[in-house]
């Protein structure tokens, strides 16, 4: 079953004799006498699962994967399919890369720790902020830990973080398990349009709500672009308001929209969230890779993992993982977060990918954003039944698009004839053209026109 | 200060392996940053879309009031950058370069093919797709839970946290759920001192207070410290069996019945179940919620800290608060879709592109009671697709093999080192004392030897703690190699310990200048 093994695990590499020996030196009979387990609770049963070649294998999961169909995606709201280049994939696979973990040894790690200092840096640079750790799970996970830092900080009394109207529920659902264990609540701001409705922003911010007497907001979240794919235009009036507030102001972004758009520092944000795996991964189910930058006031409540320069014995310069006293492995309960295991090959991947765009070609495929979505709109807008976009906004990728017929139906006549979007509302459809080809999206323009025709 | 690569011998201990790893020096430095290669600065011209570009300026489409001025980034040709990280790669030490027995962290080999079927066209699928179509995802994530419940003999699982943190999270989370279904009010969560400090921030992070239970002499569970601590506020016990000794709880029947007695969960932490497999399972022990380590125990790669996976199992009373969504399976043939010794089961032929006519589809639902959500969308998906293709390869055979070599190899390498393991019989890791010599220390000097140390000074219970788990992975010979680098470094002074490393990239490097004047980018470095 397993080429030249005959019976167990093809990744354990001992001979019967071998076997033997060791057993001798340890002076056990069997390997079964080394497990002290008492008789009631061993397992003497199956799992009923197979064993097979690597190429059996293979075949197994290319067979499963098979069944899904192949589309094309003009799908975003949050997660994204740029084209990944390979060199992305060759390096970020080099073994000593994918195969070593935390860099509790420094001296042996420098290699990885110096991509993480790199990564952190060109967050830094996106962000305007001081500080970016080496990474958090996803954008949701992000946006969960900024809410424990502000609930850690508190400069207001309050309990409230507010949110906006519209947001991907992933990211609501995930907010709300993480300030469960503390006394924040989470609630919502109205949007005007696809973006922050000052007005009624500013009331909530004051406690103004409909009770009219609500406590203080500690946290407030925006984004830039939103979940419906608009360029927020207020930016930094919701940063003065939060300030006022002393209310924790927490923007959501990623890595391309961030290269082209108002730069969080300039628009008075304390935090930074997002998925920076927008680069560096391609379509992958959601796996993501949690941004997380804030200022230099913050350092100390920062979660997770930092990359910081030192001095070696040569006195030459060096990196090393630091300030984890802030960490659970030795705060423990009073760690500024519980995460351990974090999205460290997925950071590298994404410092390799804005390495090979360099600044240029990063602005460009930000512009490109703005200028094949807006396109793309005018596009379907032309068809009789399709206005688009639903805002009027500029817009970031994608934009949401009225259509007089149900927009269910639409979807599943576009999924007949190889086309996946999103289906946001009774009659909105929202579409997005990140690493979708040209000749693809004309494709796209054509099929639409007879699926609504 | 001399360098070892100096000397004429073989190695530091002169039988030993020699080692040298990758060090590029330039004008006095190590190999420069990204941005001490280039760094240029594009300035943003907003509002104009064919206007003239020059080399300093991208024009926007954008007016200015909605764009940054400028971005500056490393621009390096595509060679530049691959020798970068080739260079940067040279200066790691994976798995593939040689022992890795970091205790807890289960750094065995992580087949190569894996990676081919996370890389497949076809995994490539949006998470907003109709279920309809991404019915090849829904049915390995179907498989994937079914194997896993199988192997914690568990009821359900999800597997949506996307690290074991994250899983144990879920744990507390439900745990506060099905109190608070039961209207019954509990504040918190017990954790015996030596466990993974995840589980302290854990319970912290749920909203719990932390009740910490000693050891016994014997370094196990002490059932008298638990009696104590156990009381009607108990909400649960978070236990990892083995222990991080390596010892397996044997009274750990007595201790669920013991939790279960006062209404309390029992929690599983999943780090150390290579241990186990084909052996014992956590529901059998009594255990109503589990994480798995996919990346320890299923052999996905750690990638220098992560990604990772947490899939959380629990018992059938459980199962209406696990995350959402999860993933079922609906009409179909009868059979389970999944291996089973019967006929139908997925022999890897029987569902080779033919005609699919009798499938089953599967498709997402919301349990009735959920949580919620611990992650955006479904977790970390491309680790998912590995730990499924590596149970799939070893099955029950592999992996009963892969717990029998582990807890032989943990064995052996114990009998061969001269640090004294106070604490037996453990299973598939140890934890020896390095004595009168700094734990800490004693890890520098054996990165010359061309070995990755234990991890050091943790658990506390042993002084000077060297928690060493070397995996299935290891034949003989390099257990002999392993073993002869702990005993050389044994028999060496304090000097040459503190002055360790010397082959490495890197020499000692200073810890308490890092966190005093903490440079955390390029930009810092610059402001110097």
């Amino acid at each position: 079953m397993h080429g030249t093994h005959d019976a167990g695990s093809p990744y354990a590499p001992h001979t019967d004799d071998e076997r033997t020996a060791m057993l001798e030196a340890i002076g056990a009979e069997t390997v079964e006498d080394l497990f002290d387990v008492p008789a009631g609770v061993a397992f003497d049963g199956e799992y009923g699962i197979d064993s097979r070649s690597e190429r059996e294998t293979r075949r197994l999961v290319r067979s499963i994967l098979g069944r899904n169909d192949g589309l094309t995606e003009l799908l975003g709201r949050g997660h994204y399919g740029y084209y990944v280049p390979s060199l992305v994939d060759h390096l970020a696979d080099r073994s000593e890369f994918l195969t070593s973990y935390t860099q509790y040894q420094p001296e042996i790690s420098q290699g990885f720790l110096q991509a993480l200092f790199e990564y952190q840096s060109l967050l830094v640079e996106l962000t305007g902020l001081e500080v970016a750790n080496c990474s958090m799970y996803d954008a949701a996970t992000a946006l969960g830990e900024a809410a424990t830092l502000a609930d850690r900080i508190r400069d207001a009394s309050g309990t409230r973080v507010l949110v906006p109207d519209r947001l991907a529920s992933g990211k609501r659902r995930t907010l709300e398990n993480y300030v469960a264990g503390t006394d924040l609540v989470v609630e919502t701001y109205p949007t005007d349009d696809g973006i922050v409705d000052l007005e009624g922003f500013e009331r909530r911010v004051e406690g103004g709500g409909a009770g009219g007497d609500e406590t203080d907001a500690v946290m407030v979240y925006a984004e830039n672009p939103t979940v419906r794919g608009t360029i927020e235009e207020n930016l930094s009036a919701i940063g003065s308001i939060a300030d006022d507030a002393d209310a924790l102001f927490v923007l959501g972004s990623d890595p391309v929209a961030l290269a082209l758009l108002e730069r969080p520092a300039d628009v008075g944000a304390d935090v930074v969230v997002g998925d920076a795996s927008v680069l560096g991964l391609p379509t992958s189910f959601g796996m993501g890779l949690g941004l997380f930058a804030t200022s230099e006031t913050y350092l100390r409540q920062v979660p997770g993992r930092l990359v910081g320069a030192s001095e070696d014995a040569t006195d030459r310069r060096t990196f090393t993982l630091t300030l984890q006293t802030r960490e659970q492995h030795i705060r423990r309960e009073r760690a500024t977060s519980n995460i351990c295991t974090n999205q460290a090959w997925v950071a590298l991947r994404t410092a390799i990918h804005v390495g090979a765009l360099g600044p240029r070609g990063l602005v460009e495929l930000a512009s490109r954003s703005v200028t094949r979505a807006e396109e793309l709109a005018e596009r379907v807008d032309d068809l009789t039944g399709v206005t688009a976009p639903v805002h009027d906004r500029r817009h970031f990728r994608e934009f949401v698009a009225h259509v007089d017929q149900p927009a269910r139906a639409i979807a599943s006549d576009l999924q007949k004839r190889g086309f996946a979007v999103h289906v946001v509302d009774d009659h909105e459809i929202q579409l997005c053209v990140a690493g979708v080809p040209d000749e693809r999206l004309d494709s796209f323009v054509a099929t639409l026109e007879e699926v609504v025709g | 200060m001399t360098d070892d690569r100096s000397g004429e011998s073989d190695g530091p201990g002169g039988r030993q392996v020699r080692y040298d790893q990758a060090r590029y020096v330039e004008n006095g430095r190590y190999e420069p940053l990204l941005s001490e290669k280039d760094l240029t600065r594009v300035e943003i011209d907003g509002g104009r879309e064919d206007g003239d570009e020059s080399e300093e300026t991208v024009n926007s489409p954008l007016p200015d009031d909605l764009t940054r001025d400028s971005l500056e980034l490393p621009a390096l040709s595509e060679p530049e950058l691959a020798r970068h990280y080739t260079r940067l790669s040279q200066m790691v030490y994976g798995i593939d370069s040689g022992p890795y027995p970091l205790g807890s962290c289960t750094m065995k080999y992580n087949p190569p093919f894996t990676e081919d079927v996370a890389a497949l066209a076809s995994a490539a699928v949006h998470p907003d797709r109709s279920e309809r179509s991404i019915q090849g995802t829904l049915e390995l994530l179907y498989r994937l839970q079914d194997y896993l419940a199988r192997i914690g003999g568990m009821d359900a699982v999800t597997l949506q946290p996307p690290a074991g943190a994250a899983g144990e999270f879920v744990g507390v989370r439900i745990a506060a759920a099905y109190h608070d279904h039961r209207d019954d009010d509990r504040d918190e969560v017990i954790v015996p001192e030596s466990a993974h400090g995840t589980n302290f921030a854990t319970a912290a992070l749920g909203g719990y207070d932390v009740v910490e239970l000693p050891s016994d002499d014997g370094g196990r569970v002490d059932l008298e410290a638990l009696e104590a601590a156990l009381s009607e506020r108990t909400a649960a016990l978070m236990l990892t069996n083995p222990n991080t000794l390596g010892l397996f709880e044997r009274d750990i029947v007595e201790i669920a019945q013991r939790v279960h007695d006062v209404g309390g969960l029992l929690y599983y932490d999943g780090a150390n179940l290579n241990a186990l497999l084909g052996r014992v399972r956590p529901g059998d022990m009594g255990f109503d919620v589990m994480h798995y380590n996919v990346h320890k125990t299923f052999a996905t790669p750690h990638g220098g800290g992560g990604p990772g996976a947490g899939p959380v199992g629990v018992s059938e009373q459980l199962a209406p608060f696990l995350p959402s969504p999860r993933v079922r399976k609906v009409g179909g043939s009868s059979d389970t879709g999944s291996d089973s010794s019967g006929g139908g089961g997925d022999s890897g032929d029987d569902i080779g592109g033919g005609t699919r006519g009798r499938e089953p589809t599967y498709e997402l639902f919301e349990p009735e009671r959920t949580i919620g959500k611990v992650h955006g969308y479904h977790g970390n998906w491309l680790v998912l697709v590995k730990a499924f293709a590596y149970v799939a390869r070893l099955g029950d055979e592999g992996l009963a093999d892969a717990s029998a070599k582990a807890v032989l190899n943990a064995n052996y390498l114990a009998s061969q080192i001269e640090y004294d393991v106070p604490y037996e019989p453990f299973h598939h890791e140890f934890v020896a004392s390095a004595g009168e010599q700094d734990a800490a220390d004693v890890a520098k000097r054996m990165l010359d030897y061309g070995v990755h140390p234990p991890t050091t000074k943790w658990p506390e219970i042993v002084p000077e703690a060297l928690m060493t788990e070397p995996t299935e992975i290891e034949s003989k010979a390099t257990l002999d190699r392993l073993a002869g680098a702990f005993n050389a470094v044994a028999r060496e002074d304090d000097a040459d310990l503190e002055a360790a490393p010397g082959r490495t990239t890197a020499r000692r490097i200073d810890q308490t200048s890092a966190a005093r004047t903490p440079r955390l980018s390029w930009q810092a470095l610059e402001r110097e």
